[in-house]
């Protein structure tokens, strides 16, 4: 439906005076609706704009979790901040060319039918799948021995605890967000650009390299974004397969794999560790993480607008 | 695609085949994966559920009491206990998930309208991004402002002494609370709500409305006869995409619902909404560090499995509900 999508429809010479009653109410109430959500909106961003500044030190970021018991002793929050980098971009690397993958096959493969829609909504399934069923799944699948050697074995038992094991089930929450996001910028592609790329003589998968996947890039990197957004606020995957530890704790002294292999936290981790109803209790450590995380999260959608605009502004496909 | 299939005929053909195959291996992957997460997933919950048959979903006896009960039989070289009446558990997700995803589908619907089609431009130009902002705050911040703000106020300001007092021995009310899990969760699911509304009223063709207002019809009268009913099917995906999030919400409602394994009794009256609770969800965050002790581990996953089937059978409720849409050629 290229040709008829709604913008307001406006009769400017219109009145609400001789409306009926229950016209009336539901405009009222739909104006109060949407009034009240921006005032909630509001402030709940002025509010961790407010707390986050108050409780954000600069040194806060540099320093390492420490167990103590009053703000002075518990340091900052380094190890968990770069936890947060190293998890969302481990398991974007994973779930962006996966994703990718998926949405092109869906897009322009596609068959047989059955097992295409079969496929999309295996993974339409995957992305309303509680993190938490898939951080159980995540324990049963690490803790097999031979997938032992991606984190650490004690006495014979797997522990199924590493950056490999949170990952890899973190970027199955990514996942969905890439293939929906990349399979809706392919298909927005019009069947003429593929047929003009087949009339000089390029092979489908050349096609879909040198003209779709360029034309797509917008989407990809839109869908890249969210599902690094849905990684990086993710909570139960980390408590339950980093492990939780505050600080990194690698498995050996290997530079780069013993600490993916070892355990260790992110920032949503942290502030849950540092919230009341956690074991650390640090309200002001966490609203300051919150703070953090909150602008992590701003700048990627800030990032998305910014694409969207731009691509919107980019090549009109007639 | 058969327009090329004489270009297949002439060259390329083993380049794109080998792309389809390579391909199509990648999605079978994952779709394996997704089979050996239920596979999985049932195999460990099985003892759990073997143990109690139909009694796992029913009620009777203190859950967390039986949940301790199974965490011990893990340590000593006793016979494991499985005993578990997950009920209180189970009414606490039914309560907390109906609440939010009513209160939120209403106001959403009204939002969605009020972005669309009434707000000024400027106004919608801003709501837009705004949605999708609150949709990706993560779950943890939500709860630490509710935990700090909320909930602290609740206990301080709704509930009176004299009702704490009257439940002193079996409960606290300190404010975590149904109605805390319920308002911070409305909160959350709704701009998931807004986005796919508005989504689905956006793409309601453009003439249809033109016709209604031709004939007279007020623009409120138009859009919500026309327009929304137009837009149903979208509005049962959204419902269902929401409902699914609030339903494996684990982190913000283990520390806003109360953590105690209670069921909120209706008969309370207002008090109903001041009780705690924990959801299905939270009860996994709550009791992780005792996945060592193996009849525990079965237990939990046996819950996960529940979550599991449930968010699969919405899914298949929403896949369902957009076939309608795609009929009209009018694609969410």
């Amino acid at each position: 439906m290229s040709t008829a999508t709604a913008g307001p429809v406006r009769r400017p010479e219109q009145t609400g005076a001789s409306w009926r009653l229950t016209d009336r109410l539901g405009l009222g109430l739909a104006w109060l609706l949407g009034l009240l959500f921006c005032a909630i909106t509001a402030a709940i961003v002025m509010y961790f704009l407010v707390e986050g500044i108050r409780y954000l030190r600069p040194n806060l970021l540099v320093t390492n979790p420490t167990p103590g018991v009053s703000e002075s002793q518990t340091g900052g929050f380094l190890d968990p901040l770069l936890g947060t980098v190293i998890v969302g971009f481990m398991a974007m690397a994973i779930a962006t060319p996966v994703g990718v993958g998926i949405a092109v096959w869906l897009s322009e493969f596609g068959r047989p039918t059955g097992f295409a829609r079969l496929a999309e909504s295996s993974v339409e399934m995957l992305a309303g799948e509680p993190s938490v069923v898939l951080a159980l799944f995540g324990a049963v699948l690490f803790t097999v021995k031979e997938l032992g050697f991606l984190s650490q074995t004690s006495h014979g038992i797997v522990l199924g605890q590493s950056f490999f094991a949170a990952a890899a089930m973190l970027s199955l929450v990514g996942l969905p967000m890439v293939v929906a996001s990349t399979r809706e910028g392919l298909q927005a592609i019009p069947s003429h650009v593929r047929e003009a790329s087949y009339a000089v003589g390029k092979t489908k998968i050349a096609t879909t390299r040198r003209v779709l996947l360029p034309a797509a890039r917008p989407s990809m990197i839109t869908g890249t974004m969210l599902g690094l957004g849905r990684v990086i606020g993710d909570t139960a995957i980390v408590l339950l397969l980093l492990g939780g530890t505050l600080t990194f704790q690698p498995a050996n002294s290997v530079p780069v794999l013993g600490l993916l292999r070892g355990t260790g936290d992110t920032l949503t981790g942290y502030i849950y560790y540092n919230a009341p109803t956690g074991d650390g209790n640090q309200p002001s450590k966490a609203y300051a993480a919150a703070f953090v995380l909150m602008l992590m999260v701003l700048a990627l959608n800030l990032g998305v607008d910014s694409v969207i605009r731009r691509s919107q502004r980019a090549v009109k496909w007639s | 695609m058969d327009e090329d299939d004489f270009l297949e005929r002439d060259r390329g053909l083993s380049q794109d085949q080998r792309a389809e195959l390579g391909l199509g291996a990648l999605v079978f992957v994952v779709m394996a994966l997704l089979v050996a997460l239920f596979v999985f997933v049932l195999h460990e919950a099985w003892p759990s559920f073997a143990h109690n048959g139909l009694g796992w979903f029913g009620g009777g006896g203190s859950v967390d009491q039986e949940l301790q009960a199974i965490a011990r039989s893990g340590d000593l070289k006793e016979a494991p206990v499985y005993t578990f009446h997950a009920w209180p558990l189970i009414w606490s997700t039914i309560v907390i998930t109906v609440g939010a995803v009513a209160i939120a589908f209403v106001s959403s619907l009204f939002i969605a309208v009020f972005m669309v089609e009434f707000a000024p431009a400027w106004l919608g130009r801003i709501l837009e991004p705004v949605v999708r902002l609150l949709a990706s705050i993560p779950s943890v911040i939500y709860g630490l402002a509710a935990v700090l703000v909320l909930v602290p106020f609740i206990g301080n300001h709704l509930i009176t002494q004299s009702e704490k007092a009257s439940v002193t021995p079996t409960i606290q009310l300190s404010g975590s609370s149904l109605l805390a899990a319920i308002v911070v969760l409305t909160v959350m699911i709704a701009p998931i709500m807004i986005a796919v509304f508005a989504d689905g009223l956006r793409a309601v063709p453009r003439g249809w409305l033109e016709g209604s207002l031709a004939l007279g019809i007020n623009r409120w009268r138009t859009f919500w006869k026309v327009g929304v009913r137009t837009a149903r099917p979208v509005f049962v995906a959204g419902t269902v995409l929401a409902t699914a999030r609030a339903l494996g919400e684990a982190i913000m409602l283990s520390m806003v619902s109360g953590g105690v394994g209670f069921a909120p009794n209706p008969v309370d009256g207002l008090m109903f909404f001041f009780e705690p609770s924990r959801p299905l969800a939270a009860t996994i965050i709550a009791f992780d560090e005792e996945l060592s002790s193996p009849p525990m581990k079965h237990t939990l996953y046996a819950i996960a499995a529940v979550l599991l089937f449930s968010s699969a059978m919405l899914s298949v409720i929403g896949w369902a509900a957009k076939q309608p849409m795609r009929r009209y050629g009018v694609v969410p």
